[in-house]
């Protein structure tokens, strides 16, 4: 599986975070299947930068969080966008999309 | 927002620290919770499942610390704790932190005390309002000049002072002023006070505001003004008159002359010469009135006794304002030639060009005398500093490889290097910080006794010295300094251990004869190579001092009183002067005690002079460059009192006076040098002051040479020429007593003898050694601190291979324990510690012997009667620096020889 599974580009973690949470409030293990399960398992986030993540989100007011009782009754920290979180993620992917777009018609003219 | 967010966060963060840790352990346990159950569903073991999950995660400290240093404000928790663990640290060792911290607070102190004088006298500005706008206007490049001069700053006289007013165009205002000193006592003995002449201007260039009543302005400063007021400064308000608001209007007597006081300066105004201060400031108008018509040089178009300043218009640059200078200059010249000059002179006198140049410092004769020998003070102190920096070094280098173990063991645990220096650096910090606080506090009573140091009754300084900037930066940077180069070597090595290695070594510290000694070893060599400099240029300044005070000035220093008597109050016509100071030369020598007595123009080594050209030969052939001379008058009985041997003729007389042939006495220096020849009793020559030719004068004795000016000097020609020959005598005369008995009495005496002859005498005393020594006060200095850091150094360094060796010692206890048992003798177990310690010491020595010759010729200029790269200095020096040293690694070395074999290879 770590084989596979492909490094993340420098600063992209942010991004996949915010993304996941676009739809609904998630805790920290969902967040990290989600990402597994919509790169269909090309990125595999490890638990030592998603943590230190979350805590730099949180504190930069793009993140919330909860403490909400989980299915198997237990207490799990529930993450979602504040306001200011939904803006970052919007310019972020626009400014992603500029970059790829660039960067394939380099790779398009260079072969 | 995101700011805002972060910042209460943290701070939330630090109050609420126990639920955010609870907090993150909660999430952390329920994400293995849900890691652990989706493996069990892929279906491994509730153990297999549990194992993979914490292996994934990577050790959940691990986690927690990643997450932790995401937020500031646990750095700042750490920085505390570090420090905190510091704190601890240094309560288990009071004497190595007491060590420590007096060390570095005297290094800190001594360094930043002499800053803080540098501030003071070189990069400070002066406490007015826009300084930089100042500028001095003085002739540029001005190599030699003619006519008579006084005072500090003799750049200009009066007539170039109202054509550069006049003239100029650069500066919205411009001023002159000269330093000066009042008698304002009205009777009796003189009390002088620090005084300035200024022009109108002055205080309106400067944007000086009164305390009280009005300052001068240029109203007050007209030409042939018949009174006049002064202005009195803050400080002298507040001492002499106790801050008395009724004090304008009354009266100030100078030279026995009224004058009204006008006004206050503001507080904290002392003039614009930095290490100065002034009591009253009076208009230049005012001088005739002060000096006596006959005395005054306001119009004296050859006394340079003048400095001017302006205040640059908006717009104007110091480049342009000297251009214009330049330009107006060979006009302004031209009209202010003095009359007397011969051709020469005034050719030299119309190549003179005026210059500005930037006076927001203000000006000071302090700055230019002091500035080197402050300069080299600071880097003596700083190699001090750096002694003492080195010792602490090797102290925690000692305590890292006794704590090696524990560091092997932390980073075993998992904490990282970088943490760990951290850590070690927060101790080191922690005695930077308390011994810059300390240093800055001594510095403040250090500096301050520098000053009083300088400072004498008849030439007092005042040196504002207050803590700005600068010198909180400078303390700062020193503080940073020394913590790095004491705290990250030591800090480095310590933590460059391999947790493997240090934990399977157990016990036997075998490892540490190579490299992690090394350093230390050249700590010390350092350390030797340094105090070898210091004590070198300590030696320099010593012996230097001792050669100026042994120095033969030609007449014996001591048992002379020099008394200045002024009549000028009695207005007696010239011809009566003479008699008048020959009836109180008289009397003086009537005193019981007084051996002999006698006046002169000017006293030996006052620093006053004159100098003349000398004509011999031809009277119209042109003058060479050698035949100048330097002049005094004196009584008969001159030399006698000085003790300076007549070598041939004979001594002044009462037949030499106004009217008989002018007879002269020269020295040596004066016949080898003009004359060529050993007697020169007979012979004649003629004297040229400015274009008057005067002469012949008759050379009737011949004495040994003198210092005239400065007990520095070489030998220079001297002629001296009978004061009754004078046919204008001063009203203020020298009396020169030589006595022996209590010094007290003697002024007593003096003072009645003065008063029984009128009470219109203004008298005033000097014991002549005294003045010598005030003359020495630079040379006293520098010896003395220099000898202090000097001893300091030696001291430090000492300590610091004294520990190295006894370190030495017990690391090798072992291997000691093993050569005695296999039959080595206590002598030899002493070779092998000294020959450590002796190499260590020659190598040192050999460094420093390269950077003593390097400093010495640093101090080079500063030094009398001895050569930078003296011999006997160096081998001195390291003399005593070689047998300190192996006296301290003796010690040692004997507690090694004394080791019980048994004991020694028992230890672990």
């Amino acid at each position: 599986m770590t084989d596979t599974s492909a490094t993340l580009v420098q600063g992209t973690l942010d991004m996949l975070i915010l993304k996941t949470l676009a739809l609904e409030p998630l805790h920290g293990w969902g967040i990290s299947q989600r990402i597994q399960q919509l790169s269909h398992g090309v990125f595999e986030v490890n638990p030592g930068s998603l943590f230190p993540a979350f805590r730099r989100l949180e504190r930069a007011g793009l993140l919330e969080c909860e403490w909400k009782t989980s299915d198997n009754n237990r207490r799990a920290k529930y993450y979602s966008l504040t306001k200011t979180g939904r803006q970052k993620l919007r310019s972020e992917t626009k400014e992603w999309e500029r970059q790829v777009a660039a960067i394939a018609r380099i790779l398009q003219t260079a072969s | 927002m995101g700011l805002w967010s972060n910042l209460s966060a943290g701070i939330r963060g630090l109050f609420g620290k126990r639920r955010v840790e609870q907090e993150l352990d909660d999430e952390l346990r329920d994400y293995l919770d849900k890691s652990t159950a989706e493996k069990m569903r892929a279906g491994m073991t509730r153990e297999e499942a549990h194992r993979a999950a914490r292996i994934e995660m990577g050790g959940v400290e691990a986690v927690k610390e990643n997450v932790r240093s995401a937020s500031w404000e646990t750095h700042l928790e750490t920085l505390w704790g570090d420090l905190h663990f510091g704190v601890r640290l240094l309560r288990f060792n009071p004497v190595f932190a007491g060590a420590a911290i007096l060390s570095l607070a005297l290094g800190i102190g001594a360094n930043t005390a002499i800053f803080q004088l540098l501030d003071a006298v070189r990069l400070r500005t002066l406490p007015v309002k826009n300084p930089q706008e100042l500028a001095s206007v003085r002739i540029d490049e001005r190599q030699s000049w003619s006519g008579s001069a006084n005072g500090r700053y003799s750049e200009l006289t009066y007539a170039m002072w109202e054509q550069i007013r006049a003239q100029q165009q650069g500066f919205s205002e411009v001023f002159a002023w000269s330093p000066t000193q009042f008698n304002i006592s009205p009777a009796g003995e003189v009390q002088n006070v620090q005084a300035l002449w200024v022009s109108g201007e002055f205080f309106e260039t400067l944007r000086v505001e009164p305390a009280l009543g009005r300052l001068l302005s240029p109203a007050d400063d007209r030409p042939g003004c018949a009174s006049s007021g002064v202005v009195i400064s803050y400080s002298f308000w507040q001492h002499q008159y106790a801050g008395d608001r009724s004090i304008v209007g009354r009266t100030l007597s100078i030279s026995r002359h009224p004058f009204e006081i006008i006004g206050v300066a503001s507080a904290g105004f002392y003039g614009v010469e930095m290490g100065r201060y002034f009591d009253v400031a009076a208009p230049l108008c005012a001088e005739p009135i002060v000096d006596g018509n006959e005395d005054a040089v306001l119009t004296r178009r050859d006394y340079w006794w003048l400095a001017s300043m302006g205040r640059l218009k908006p717009g104007w640059t110091i480049e342009r304002a000297t251009a214009q200078l330049r330009a107006a200059s060979p006009g302004l010249f031209e009209a202010t030639l003095p009359e007397s000059f011969n051709p020469e002179q005034a050719k030299r006198f119309l190549a003179y060009r005026l210059a500005a140049f930037p006076g927001g410092s203000g000006v000071s004769e302090l700055r230019s005398n002091y500035e080197s020998p402050l300069w080299l003070l600071l880097a003596l102190a700083g190699l001090v500093l750096f002694i003492a920096s080195a010792n602490l070094a090797n102290l925690l280098l000692a305590r890292a490889s006794a704590r090696e173990k524990e560091m092997g063991m932390r980073m075993a645990v998992g904490a990282s290097r970088g943490r760990l220096i951290r850590q070690l650096l927060a101790e080191s910090l922690l005695l930077a910080a308390i011994g810059a606080a300390l240093g800055g506090f001594l510095a403040h009573s250090l500096s301050q006794v520098l000053v009083a140091s300088l400072s004498t009754k008849n030439d007092p300084l005042f040196v504002e010295m207050g803590t700005d900037w600068r010198v909180l930066g400078f303390t700062t940077g020193l503080a940073v300094l020394t913590c790095v180069i004491f705290g990250l070597a030591p800090a480095l090595r310590a933590t460059s251990v391999s947790p493997n290695v240090v934990l399977k070594e157990g016990g036997r510290g075998t490892t540490d004869g190579g490299s992690r000694f090394g350093l230390r070893r050249v700590l010390v060599v350092a350390q030797i190579a340094l105090s070898l400099t210091l004590l070198v240029v300590a030696l320099l300044f010593a012996r230097s001092l001792g050669k100026l005070a042994s120095v033969d000035a030609g007449f014996e220093r001591d048992g002379i009183l020099v008394t200045d008597i002024d009549f000028t109050a009695l207005n007696l016509p010239a011809e009566r002067r003479t008699p008048f100071a020959k009836e109180l030369l008289d009397r003086l020598r009537t005193i019981p005690g007084v051996d002999s007595a006698a006046t002169a123009k000017i006293v030996p080594l006052s620093g006053n002079g004159e100098i003349h050209d000398i004509l011999t030969g031809d009277p119209d052939a042109p003058k060479d460059h050698h035949s100048l001379s330097a002049f005094n008058a004196v009584s008969p009985d001159f030399f006698r009192t000085m003790r300076t041997p007549i070598l041939a003729g004979r001594d002044f007389n009462e037949h030499d006076v106004v009217g008989a042939p002018l007879a002269v006495i020269v020295n040596e220096t004066f016949a080898r040098t003009i004359l060529k020849t050993g007697n020169p009793v007979g012979m004649q020559f003629r004297v040229r002051r400015m274009s008057k030719i005067s002469g012949p004068y008759e050379i009737v004795g011949l004495v040994k040479d003198t210092k005239y000016a400065d007990l520095r000097e070489d030998a220079q020609q001297i002629v001296y020429t009978p004061m009754a020959q004078n046919e204008r005598p001063d009203t203020d005369v020298e009396f020169l007593i030589r006595a022996h008995g209590p010094l007290a009495s003697l002024i007593l005496n003096v003072k009645s003898v003065a008063k029984g002859t009128s009470s219109d005498l203004d008298v005033s005393f000097v014991v002549l050694q005294e003045m010598i020594e005030e003359g020495l006060l630079r040379d006293r200095l520098m010896a003395r601190l220099a000898g202090f850091f000097g001893g300091l150094a030696v001291v430090l360094a000492v300590i610091g291979l004294y520990g190295v060796i006894s370190y030495m010692v017990a690391r090798r206890r072992n291997e000691i324990g093993i050569r005695m048992s296999l039959g080595a003798d206590r002598r030899s177990i002493i070779a092998l510690v000294l020959r450590e310690s002796l190499l260590l010491l020659a190598i040192g020595l050999t460094l420093g012997v390269v950077l003593a010759l390097a400093a010495s010729s640093a101090a080079a200029s500063l030094l009398f009667g001895l050569k930078a790269h003296d011999a006997t200095t160096l081998i001195m020096a390291t003399v005593i620096l070689a047998v300190i040293a192996l006296a301290a690694s003796y010690i040692p070395a004997l507690r090694a020889s004394r080791l019980d074999p048994l004991e020694a290879l028992r230890h672990e």
